[in-house]
């Protein structure tokens, strides 16, 4: 495995195999010294052409955690319509020698570009591309339910998990729901038609316009960011309306299954389609998200720059 | 004084063995005369149809001179069979004047590989709203009989309407670009599994039947004619079915890339596949064969839309839409048509020559193999196969999506007004030689 640029890119062993090095590289970030030499020597470019402060910083952090020389390449509006092709900053992250390009872009596909195109030589990263995917995204919210769910367990058999809100333009929705199906969970879709893409019947994941209906039975449920200007493009009426239907409130919390938990990708609408009170609940492990972040990434960036991962307990 | 040739051992595309004498630019007879000076061609077991004529072609002139000119056009017309182009209106400036579309037609003229027919803009600056100089443009030198806003929608019913009513002066045709604007809005590809598992905005097959839908309609009350460019899905052709058996006006045509690609080769994200309307699903491409053999679709055209490198070196949403079609058609029309046992080659000069002719009034083409019509004559050796390489393309851009791809039938010579452009597959840079 070269490139990650989609959840496709991974088996469900190989898929396994990154949640296991991240569990054990999370040692190092518990240990007072955090950091590992693995990466000593090598150069790693975050291009980011889209607005993105935590993705960015999770990877900055879990690159320098393995001693690689990080770059900073914020791109923003330079390869939309004016300014450097895309290109041509891969061409100059080329001559100067990127061992590991990791890209946001808000073009679908970008990443899959870089990679195929003969621009660059190095490994690509796909930290979200439009409305793709956001693999990086994936493996941590996988990461996260199983050690909160699975006691264990290596998968994610057993579990169903609901996915809610903005799935037509999420790339976090459709990393999610190849991965979590690939690791034996149920997958549902929870959100009003307008923000299911047509064709979503092919998707290995059920399809549900009823958030209450299903509530009871999960046993996570990933809430999505919904953004205001999609009001503008009449897929719902207004924010009170969509709250009321799509909206996680400490009602719909109360009718939660024991031990669920409440997952966010952040950055959060508070009060759109989460309350402050649920965010913040017991229930909720949106900060955990972020700290595991960081370990997930540095099993992704460890995985595809050395060609293997760490098995489990060979850090204990 | 110009040579004449004489083109022995081929079957004409309507079934008969003849040899075919030409000369002084026309088809002169069907033996080679005693005293001939003639230039034979062998042309043993290969076919002869009449000069290919595209109803859609965007040669780029003026104004966009980087991705391709009437000239380098011409010359990719010649070495894909073409004898006539009809250039659409879309260059800087629009050809929405009789300035514009004389200009273009001098082009064609000066560049003497085929002929250059313009089209002129339904609206003025193709906007969508004010009508352009119709009369003048088909009053003009350029005879103006098609008029199309293509690469966008003349979506005002208002608008089409009067258009459609307009031309009917002079017995012209409105050409429309079936897309309706507000359904397709960012679109990238067509909407379906594919887009929703790439991440791609949809271009849905609804925003072209309801404009179909509702220009038969129009054209039907108005009593004109109608024709639609590049119909692309099973729902479009079930329309215009519909209209023909109603006794409407309308014609339409269909591309040589919609009868070959689909929507899954967007998964490459690479944008040599972006193309509007959009490749959509093999289930379409079926009902557009099918729709095309029966002439519920009457002909073929290009839509060849050249892009600079750098147009196409990009995201998938940044890049231009658009692929080139002259040099590939003929072939991809032998492959998807012919060796299907869809069509035969009498069929295929229908389509892809008589019949355009006749829509766009093009009276020396479409030729029926008859002494005293104007030479214009292709000839194909439909057992020969070639690779397409985009880096030898006659075209000035090199973005064809069939690189790499092994197509049947080799075009070896094209005659235009009697004189070779083609020749034994080389392109002749000089014209009148």
């Amino acid at each position: 495995m070269k490139h990650l640029l989609s959840i496709n890119d991974l088996s469900e062993p190989e898929a396994i195999a990154i949640l296991d090095t991240a569990a054990e590289l999370a040692r190092v970030s518990d240990a007072p010294m955090k950091k590992l030499p693995t990466l000593r020597g090598r150069t790693i470019v975050n291009l980011f052409a889209e607005d993105s402060t935590r993705t960015r910083i999770s990877f900055e952090a879990a690159a320098k955690r393995l001693s690689a020389d990080v770059i900073n390449f914020s791109a923003k509006g330079s390869s939309v319509s004016k300014g450097e092709s895309l290109k041509d900053t891969a061409q100059t992250l080329q001559a100067m020698g990127a061992d590991a390009v990791i890209i946001r872009h808000q073009a679908s596909g970008a990443a899959h570009r870089l990679a195929t195109s003969k621009w660059m030589s190095g490994t690509v990263i796909n930290a979200g591309d439009g409305t793709h995917e956001h693999p990086s995204q994936a493996l941590l919210d996988a990461y996260t339910l199983r050690k909160h769910l699975m006691q264990g367990a290596k998968n994610l058999k057993g579990l169903h998990i609901a996915i809610v809100g903005d799935i037509l333009h999420s790339r976090v929705a459709r990393s999610n729901v190849l991965l979590l199906s690939k690791l034996g969970a149920t997958v549902s879709v929870v959100a009003p038609p307008t923000l299911l893409p047509v064709g979503i019947e092919s998707w290995n994941a059920n399809i549900s316009y009823d958030f209450d209906e299903l509530i009871p039975n999960v046993d996570a449920i990933m809430m999505l960011r919904v953004q205001s200007e999609r009001m503008n493009e009449l897929y719902f009426p207004n924010a009170r309306e969509y709250s009321r239907y799509f909206g996680l409130n400490s009602d719909r919390v109360k009718r939660m299954k024991k031990d669920s938990i409440i997952m966010h990708p952040g950055p959060m609408n508070r009060g759109l389609e989460i309350t402050a009170d649920v965010a913040d609940s017991a229930r909720s492990v949106i900060v955990e998200q972020v700290s595991n972040g960081v370990s997930v990434r540095m099993a992704i960036l460890y995985t595809l720059l050395t060609g293997e991962g760490i098995e489990s307990g060979a850090l204990a | 004084m110009s040579k004449n040739y004489f083109v022995t051992g081929a079957t004409l595309s309507n079934g008969s063995k003849k040899d075919l004498y030409i000369a002084d630019g026309k088809i002169a007879g069907f033996e080679n005369p005693s005293n001939s000076k003639a230039v034979v061609i062998d042309a043993e077991g290969k076919i002869i149809l009449p000069g290919l004529v595209d109803l859609h072609t965007h040669l780029r002139e003026p104004g966009k001179e980087d991705s391709e000119t009437v000239l380098s056009a011409s010359r990719a017309a010649a070495k894909g069979g073409f004898t006539a182009l009809s250039a659409m209106p879309n260059t800087s400036p629009v050809a929405d004047t009789a300035g514009v579309v004389e200009q273009v037609r001098r082009l064609g003229i000066e560049a003497g590989l085929c002929d250059v027919f313009p089209i002129g803009a339904v609206t003025k600056n193709l906007d969508g709203h004010e009508l352009s100089e119709i009369g003048a443009m088909a009053d003009s030198a350029a005879h103006v009989r098609i008029f199309s806003d293509d690469g966008h929608c003349v979506s005002n019913p208002q608008v089409m309407r009067r258009a459609l009513e307009y031309v009917k002066k002079f017995n012209g045709v409105i050409a429309q670009h079936a897309q309706d604007p507000d359904l397709t809005i960012d679109a990238q590809m067509n909407e379906g599994i594919i887009s929703s598992v790439l991440g791609l905005k949809g271009w849905p097959a609804v925003a072209e039947e309801a404009i179909i839908a509702r220009d038969v309609l129009l054209a039907d009350h108005v009593q004109s004619r109608l024709h639609i460019c590049h119909v692309t899905t099973a729902g479009g052709v079930e329309i215009i079915r519909w209209a023909k058996a109603r006794g409407i006006n309308v014609t339409a045509e269909v591309t040589p890339h919609h009868l070959l690609l689909t929507d899954d080769m967007a998964t490459s994200y690479d944008p040599v596949f972006k193309v509007n309307p959009p490749l959509r699903t093999e289930k379409d491409v079926h009902a557009l064969r099918e729709a095309l053999a029966e002439g519920v679709i009457d002909i073929v055209a290009t839509d060849h839309a050249p892009h600079p490198a750098e147009n196409k070196e990009c995201e998938w949403q940044q890049a231009a839409f658009g692929m080139l079609g002259l040099e590939t058609a003929l072939s991809i029309i032998t492959q998807t048509m012919v060796e299907t046992g869809l069509l035969d080659w009498n069929g295929v000069a229908q389509r892809i020559s008589r019949t355009p002719a006749r829509i766009g009034g093009y009276t020396d083409q479409g030729s029926d193999f008859l002494v005293g019509e104007m030479a214009n004559l292709t000839v194909i050796d439909p057992r020969a196969s070639w690779r397409v390489d985009r880096d030898l393309v006659a075209s000035r851009s090199r973005n064809t999506p069939f690189h790499g791809m092994e197509l049947p039938g080799v075009i070896t010579e094209t005659f235009y007004k009697g004189v070779p452009t083609l020749l034994q597959g080389q392109l002749l840079m000089e014209k009148n030689s």
